[in-house]
């Protein structure tokens, strides 16, 4: 009779047992390798570095298949892990005007120093299944030259005629802010709203972003640059004096170039909404910029009248780890308040039957 | 800290020493200013946000090698979440555990204060869902810390006078908001208001710990806590008018257990230790049990 409330240790041994046999499916299927989905589901590896906040392609693709695929559920188990890593400081500003670009395009100008380089990407792709592919060896691509020219952001080329306002530069009179270990306060700064945004969820970020073309907070984009490649990571320890460089990873950057009529005091130019992810992720860094620069509202004194623009609204929702959390927790027992709200309805009704009841006695004796 | 031989790869009880001092310095907060909701940086654990994020990374900052922990759940040691914390600081932190209320040195639950009378000894360790009672009335943060502040408190008084007006009643059956030593309004967590009275005078330090919202808030040992109430709407304890099935209780929280499909049922003690304890199963050692004491 009891047993409904009993039993709850066999039962999640149980269910743990049940899952890996799940994760692994017909055994008769040679199972995944790490470096299988490392090589060729890169995009779902960058998806969990960027929102796992953690640049580590081997565990992304160990977390990828523990999770069987669930990509959250990834995120999360990369996230438990970088919580409990020791911290030794902070990397140098990377600067991705050195990239090694591997692709970089501006939908701003026709042609710009060093050129539109399409890259790997899915854009004039026709959304066409494949079905001969699996066999099939793919032709390998026409080789680049070595020599690439450098490719001086596209932003940079508006800046040097002031037509766009210039990036805030690193004063050193104020640390960046890390919310991983500070709780986020707001008003927020927009250093902390971007590394915010930086972990956010892509689908998330994407329908706010999309909301703001669609004239909820509307800011009139333009792609200036997108761009990816790898970039050297320096840090400068204390008791060395200088920077030292750590390696290089690869990351995606988007430079979105906004309309802004100016006030009294300033000229009118050409704002900006900015994007950067680990790997290659240009859907999120687009969204990222375009969602930056709406959070910009209140800095450019904008009328604030879209869900895109509410800061405690967007950067209290985006961590698709806490959000899947709360979400999910409603499957855990309750029943301890449900009893009580139980009670409360009975309470209740019996009162509404009593007062209907009494009712047309009240009415015969008028 | 050594240690534990089951999971070497972490500290003891999983966070690392300095995430725990970051944690105890909120906690001393929390303690210095009962009932005020302290701002920490909470870290992602290896369970989900709203499986207990913020009560475990509490009692992880809390234990010693010598603490004796309980861990329940809906009242009860046997529920799934409650077994998969207890288990997670016996593989990591390598503690004693036990479910008997009175032997445990620190007790974290989620949706329920034991019946039996905690003592000094103890700690209860709370899981917090939503910690700022006023979050429902007003959703953002930059207004609510400063309705704290002025401890402008009108907007609650006036949603459980419009419970009375729409209801006849105050129709907050759980998370019932409290005043903390006069001064914060405080969510006592999704705790039945059955609960809140336990809470008032308590000899146990009571902590709270919202991972996902990161905020820690306490309450002192032999603090005054108040449901708030009017004067002509006093604040009323509620329980199934009915005896527990097992053991007999009068005066403990029950659950409604469904027995078929015709609509029988039977209520029994939410609190298993308390209910086990009180029909002395065998094999059972430590104190027994006072009775609940019904304010």
């Amino acid at each position: 009779m009891y047993v409904a409330v009993k039993g709850g240790e066999r039962a999640i041994e149980n269910a743990h047992r049940l899952l890996a046999q799940e994760r692994r499916g017909d055994p008769s299927v040679p199972e995944l390798s790490l470096e299988q989905i490392e090589q060729q589901l890169t995009l779902g590896v960058d998806r969990v570095m960027n929102e796992g906040s953690l640049y580590d392609r081997e565990l992304a693709a160990l977390a990828i298949k523990q999770a069987r695929g669930d990509l959250i559920e990834a995120i999360f188990l990369l996230r438990a892990f970088r919580a409990t890593l020791p911290r030794f400081g902070h990397g140098e500003p990377l600067d991705t005007g050195t990239m090694t670009v591997s692709r970089r395009i501006s939908s701003t100008f026709k042609d710009i120093p060093g050129g539109q380089v399409l890259g790997p990407t899915f854009d004039y792709t026709h959304r066409l299944l494949e079905m001969q592919a699996e066999a099939g060896t793919a032709a390998a691509p026409a080789q680049a030259d070595a020599n690439l020219p450098s490719m001086p952001r596209a932003t940079d080329l508006l800046a040097a005629d002031d037509l766009i306002e210039r990036s805030p530069q690193a004063t050193g009179e104020k640390a960046v802010g890390d919310l991983t270990q500070d709780p986020l306060r707001f008003p927020a700064e927009r250093d902390l709203r971007l590394q915010n945004l930086a972990r956010g969820d892509e689908g998330f970020l994407l329908a706010l972003g999309y909301s703001t073309q669609r004239g909820y907070g509307r800011n009139h984009p333009f792609a200036g640059e997108i761009r990816l490649g790898e970039v050297e990571v320096e840090f400068a320890p204390e008791e060395v004096g200088f920077a030292v460089p750590l390696g290089c990873i690869t990351v995606t950057e988007c430079q979105m170039v906004n309309q802004f009529r100016g006030t009294a005091t300033e000229p009118p130019r050409f704002t900006r909404g900015y994007g950067l992810g680990f790997g290659h992720c240009e859907r999120k860094v687009m969204a990222m910029a375009l969602v930056d620069r709406a959070l910009r509202a209140r800095e450019l004194g904008e009328e604030t009248k879209g869900p895109a623009q509410d800061e405690e609204f967007v950067l209290s929702h985006s961590d698709n780890v806490q959000a899947t959390g709360f979400v999910e927790h409603l499957k855990l027992p309750h029943h301890v308040d449900f009893q009580a709200e139980l009670g409360l309805i009975r309470r209740l009704r019996t009162e509404f039957k009593e007062a209907a009841s009494a009712v047309p006695m009240q009415e015969a004796a008028e | 800290m050594n240690t534990p031989q089951h999971a070497p790869a972490y500290n003891f009880a999983y966070l690392d020493e300095q995430t725990k001092r970051m944690i105890r310095r909120a906690i001393l907060k929390a303690v210095a200013i009962p009932g005020y909701q302290v701002p920490f940086a909470s870290r992602e654990m290896p369970m989900p946000y709203g499986w207990g994020t913020g009560g475990v990374q509490v009692t992880a900052a809390i234990l010693g090698a010598d603490d004796v922990l309980k861990v329940i759940d809906q009242g009860a040691d046997d529920t799934t979440n409650a077994v998969s914390i207890r288990k997670f600081f016996q593989k990591t932190a390598g503690v004693k555990t036990t479910t008997e209320t009175a032997e445990a040195t620190i007790i974290q639950t989620r949706h329920r204060i034991p019946e039996t009378p905690l003592t000094a000894r103890q700690i209860l360790v709370f899981q917090v869902p939503i910690p700022d009672p006023l979050r429902y009335l007003e959703p953002r943060e930059t207004e609510t810390r400063r309705m704290h502040a002025l401890a402008e408190y009108g907007l609650m008084h006036v949603k459980l006078y419009e419970d009375i007006a729409r209801h006849g009643h105050i129709a907050t059956t759980y998370a019932y908001p409290v005043k903390v030593d006069g001064r914060y309004v405080m969510d006592p967590s999704p705790t039945p208001k059955f609960d809140n009275p336990k809470m008032h005078d308590c000899a146990a330090l009571q902590l709270f710990g919202a991972g996902r919202e990161k905020r820690i808030y306490a309450i002192p040992p032999h603090t005054r806590v108040v449901s708030l109430d009017f004067d002509d709407h006093p604040f009323e304890r509620y329980r199934h008018d009915d005896t527990c099935a097992l053991c007999g209780a009068k005066d403990s929280y029950l659950d409604e257990i469904v027995t078929d499909d015709r609509g029988s049922r039977m209520f029994v003690c939410s609190d298993t230790d308390y209910c086990e304890g009180r029909r002395g199963d065998a094999g059972r050692t430590g104190t027994p049990h006072a009775e609940a004491q019904t304010p």
